[in-house]
């Protein structure tokens, strides 16, 4: 066994309580003022914002996780802090600390309290992410978890080295250089690539899914309200990485239906050159560059 | 041992050694001449040869010949040769180490100089990664910068990556742990001190081909080297991939070295709960390293084999998957992280009980987070692939066990914050670095949390938000432990003192430098930025100025740290006292300079190393114990 001082040589019991007490008032004002100040003040402008019900979901999410560890956070810090300040060794007195034993109540409330925060946490994001967000934006691959009930209007993303193409199958397969959407509708989004792997990144959407050659990754989107947002590529794919951007639009329904058939007639004869729609596409790549 | 430590009968000092440095780089050298020339003959005619300048079979190649006439060159070869041979092995280097400087130079098996070895190469390393490093936020100074073209961007960003990695795994274990673990076990060498020095020299190797995938072109996939773009790129991929493949061997032999020493080198009297925490922490990362590496090295070898002859691991559509090199890759990768972490915990809590003058409070606690962080580390890979497409079912499994590995963590603040408590804190300079690592480390833990969450990782992923949350566990924790340690045990190694006044400035400009180079990095990435970009929005220009300037204090406040090396143990040289600081750990009992063998007799161990302000407390051990001890 391990030779442990005693705790009962503790000459002054009383500073143990003072201290403790002083911590312990510090964490419960930091928690009283940074968990409402994280919720309701800083939580309702984190990202990625409110375009669509997925942002709403991870903006959602991202508070009540900061609601849970800004306090903790801080509450650490201030007992690293006070230590720092109560326990500094000011020279007045030669030699060691008073060797105190290890308590092992304080081991035990530490490591229930935290496996809770730890489980809650899970929990909560699993729930919001299963339940609540839909898969909350992210691609699920081929066969997915969760869905969204209802009708969905199905489509895709290719990627390839440096820009990312769409196509509409309940348009005649349709394809269009820009990402229009419409309003109000949940969209099926297939992510595939044709030669690397990209990542499909709608930033203001909250949407990524990673494109592979070769695979199909779906993700559901409602957005919902009118406006522009950015199509990012947020996984390594060569040279012109970070070149790889480009913006896309949110219609009213109307709007997009009346841009889905203007598009679909001026791109027909462009269409009978396409392959037939497919989730994944084998093109004959050069896989050596030169 | 006795083979090895047995007496050496005298020889006629020789004034050229054949098994050095020198000896080695020429048939190294030679070597990649002769792979490279045979690479060519026998891939000669071939469709992806042909009219190109890339020849990927010639330079492979020419780097596995390299490497194992490298490992001839110094000496590797001569014990098995002569066991196969059925001759007595010669005398082992060790016994005639060359004087002076030179014995770094050549393969020894003495710990305490592979550790300087492995430290003053990952040193140098990590200084290259950081000038690497600082010509990255160079470019991201303008949103639209044109400081490198693409290409030089993506390479700098491998090297920086890979040169920091390499560099941050191996001196841990490498530099510190081989040169106290023996020391602290009471043992007079590691348990397989051949596989030890074998470990470093292949690190070294790695540096060498690592630096060389510059001038052959470099490559664009970062250090994660993701395929296919990794089968679509040109030669430099190829040094990527050996680089990665001798690191990973590099790692495997340090951990197994480490892991059967601590296991079965114990001194007498130093019992599990007696061991010194950093004792566990290399305990806890030997184990990573060895079932973990392993599976590094393996996609290494199908990736060179599918850029090489053509199978088809990797590619979609002749049979492969890209999904392949991702599990595989990452399996290794999150407990490589683990790799980095778990020492950098085993330093601080070691320097931690010194400083505050009292025990090391909940030693058993900490002893089961070091643990449980490194079995939990096992079962979290598939949170780098929440988007990724693979099979989403699992992902509740994985963002459970990420988010518990914060549960075995938070032991080791408790232990900290246990330890400070009611002591009598000396904020000397590896105490400030000790503490820097709480502030920091647990900024990095916290945001784990968002990145372990599937629905906010969404938008994390990929996203600037990883990389200043792994700077922050890597850089503010690893790094900042590092420096503690580096400075509380220079005395020890060089029995010199570094300047204290010097240590404070570096600490403070460092830790302020830190923090303001990657605080602002996590809003960078959560409005959007994706890493390893080259451009970025307009609106992001404020923040990514603020980070960029920062890190280039943060260089200067490096440099003050090699100001302070250069000056105090080139210029001053003021001797240290046999225990400058204090501490009851056994490395200070030893006699310095320590002898090649650390001890004349193995030690027998009376109490842990942590019995502060206990006026019955032993010696921690008893260097010349009488039978009746043992």
């Amino acid at each position: 066994m391990r030779e442990q001082p005693l705790g009962s040589t503790d000459p002054h019991p009383s500073d143990a309580r003072r201290h403790a007490r002083r911590l312990a008032w510090a964490c419960i004002g930091i928690t009283l003022i940074s968990a409402p100040l994280a919720f309701w003040v800083l939580g309702p402008g984190l990202p990625p914002g409110t375009e669509s019900f997925q942002d709403d979901n991870q903006v959602w999410v991202n508070r009540v996780i900061l609601a849970f560890v800004l306090p903790i956070y801080l509450g650490i810090c201030a007992a690293f802090i006070y230590s720092f300040f109560a326990f500094r060794d000011r020279g007045r007195a030669a030699g060691d600390a008073v060797p105190v034993a290890d308590d092992p109540r304080v081991q035990r409330w530490w490591i229930v309290a935290s496996a809770a925060v730890v489980v809650f946490l899970w929990a909560f994001g699993t729930y919001e992410w299963i339940w609540a967000g839909v898969g909350s934006g992210g691609g699920q691959g081929p066969v997915p978890l969760v869905r969204p009930d209802g009708e969905t209007l199905e489509v895709q993303v290719i990627g390839q080295q440096w820009h990312f193409t769409y196509r509409y199958p309940s348009y005649g397969g349709m394809e269009s250089p820009e990402l229009i959407l419409p309003q109000d509708r949940q969209i099926e989004m297939h992510v595939t690539s044709l030669d690397v792997v990209h990542s499909f990144w709608a930033v203001e959407l909250g949407a990524k899914a990673d494109a592979v050659p070769g695979f199909d990754n779906i993700l559901y989107l409602e957005p919902l309200d009118p406006g522009a947002f950015e199509i990012k590529c947020a996984e390594l794919c060569g040279l012109w990485h970070g070149q790889m951007y480009a913006t896309g639009r949110i219609l009213s329904p109307s709007e997009f239906d009346d841009w889905a058939s203007d598009h679909r007639r001026a791109t027909a004869q462009i269409t009978g050159f396409l392959p037939d729609y497919a989730h994944v596409y084998f093109p004959q790549p050069e896989y050596r560059g030169s | 041992m006795s083979e090895i430590v047995g007496a050496a009968p005298a020889r006629r000092e020789r004034r050229f050694r054949p098994y050095n440095v020198i000896t080695a780089a020429v048939l190294a050298v030679a070597g990649f001449a002769i792979g490279a020339a045979t690479g060519s003959a026998i891939s000669q005619g071939y469709g992806t040869v042909a009219g190109t300048d890339q020849n990927d079979v010639a330079i492979v190649l020419g780097f596995v010949v390299a490497v194992l006439a490298w490992l001839g060159g110094l000496g590797f070869y001569r014990y098995p040769l002569a066991r196969l041979r059925g001759l007595e092995p010669g005398p082992f280097v060790d016994d005639r180490p060359s004087p002076g400087f030179w014995r770094y130079l050549e393969l020894s098996t003495d710990n305490k100089v592979v550790g300087l070895q492995y430290l003053f190469t990952a040193v140098g390393l990590f200084l290259f990664g950081g000038i690497n490093a600082l010509m990255i936020r160079a470019q991201l100074l303008e949103p639209n910068g044109e400081l490198w073209t693409q290409g030089q961007y993506l390479t700098i960003v491998g090297v920086h990556g890979s040169a920091m990695v390499a560099a941050m795994s191996s001196i841990a274990l490498g530099g510190f742990g081989n040169y106290l673990v023996p020391i602290m076990v009471g043992a007079k060498r590691t348990a397989l001190p051949r596989v030890q020095a074998l470990g470093f020299w292949l690190t070294a190797a790695a540096v060498a081909v690592l630096v060389s995938s510059v001038v052959i072109g470099g490559w664009p996939t970062g250090w994660t080297g993701y395929v296919p773009l990794g089968i679509q790129a040109r030669m430099g991929m190829d040094a990527y991939l050996v680089t990665f493949g001798l690191i990973s061997i590099a790692l495997f032999c340090t951990g197994l070295d480490l892991l059967v020493t601590i296991v079965t080198m114990r001194a007498p009297g130093l019992t599990w709960r007696r061991l010194p925490i950093f004792c566990w922490a290399v305990l806890a990362t030997s184990m990573l390293m060895v079932f973990a590496t392993p599976l590094l090295t393996a996609p290494v070898v199908m990736a060179l084999l599918d850029r090489t002859v053509g199978t088809g691991f990797f590619v979609p559509g002749a049979g492969g998957s890209p999904y392949l090199w991702e599990n595989l890759f990452w399996y290794f990768g999150h407990p490589e992280v683990y790799i980095m972490a778990i020492p950098a915990m085993g330093l601080v809590l070691e320097i931690v009980p010194v400083f505050s003058r009292k025990s090391l409070w909940g030693y058993l606690l900490a002893v089961v987070g070091l643990l449980g962080i490194a079995i939990v580390s096992f079962l979290v890979w598939q949170h780098h692939l929440f988007n990724s497409g693979i099979n989403a079912d699992l992902r509740p499994f994985y963002s459970l066990t990420t988010e518990l590995v914060s549960f075995p963590t938070g032991f080791i603040w408790l232990v900290a914050l246990g330890t400070i408590w009611r002591s009598k804190l000396r904020f000397s300079s590896p105490m400030l670095f000790s503490l820097a690592f709480f502030f920091n480390f647990l900024i990095g833990g916290i945001s784990g949390v968002y990145l372990a969450d599937v629905a906010s990782n969404v938008t994390m992923h990929g996203s600037y938000f990883v990389q200043a949350h792994f700077h922050y566990t890597i850089m503010g924790g690893l790094v900042f432990a590092l420096f503690g340690a580096i400075y509380y045990w220079t005395p020890l190694m060089s029995g010199l003192q570094l300047s204290e006044r010097l240590a404070k400035w570096h600490f403070w400009t460092m830790f302020v430098a830190f923090n303001g180079t990657f605080l602002p990095l996590f809003a960078v990435g959560a409005l959007g930025m994706p890493r390893r970009v080259t451009t970025y929005d307009t609106s992001l220009a404020f923040l990514n100025r603020f980070s960029s300037i920062s890190s280039f204090l943060l260089g200067a406040s490096i440099l003050l740290f090699l100001a302070n090396v250069v000056w105090s143990l080139v210029f001053v040289r003021r001797r240290a006292p046999q225990d400058p600081w204090g501490s009851r750990g056994v490395e200070w009992l030893v006699p310095r300079p320590i002898p090649t063998d650390n001890y004349d007799v193995i030690p027998h161990f009376n109490s842990d190393p942590y019995r502060y302000g206990d006026p019955t407390a032993p010696a921690v051990a008893d260097l010349a114990p009488t039978e009746s001890d043992a």
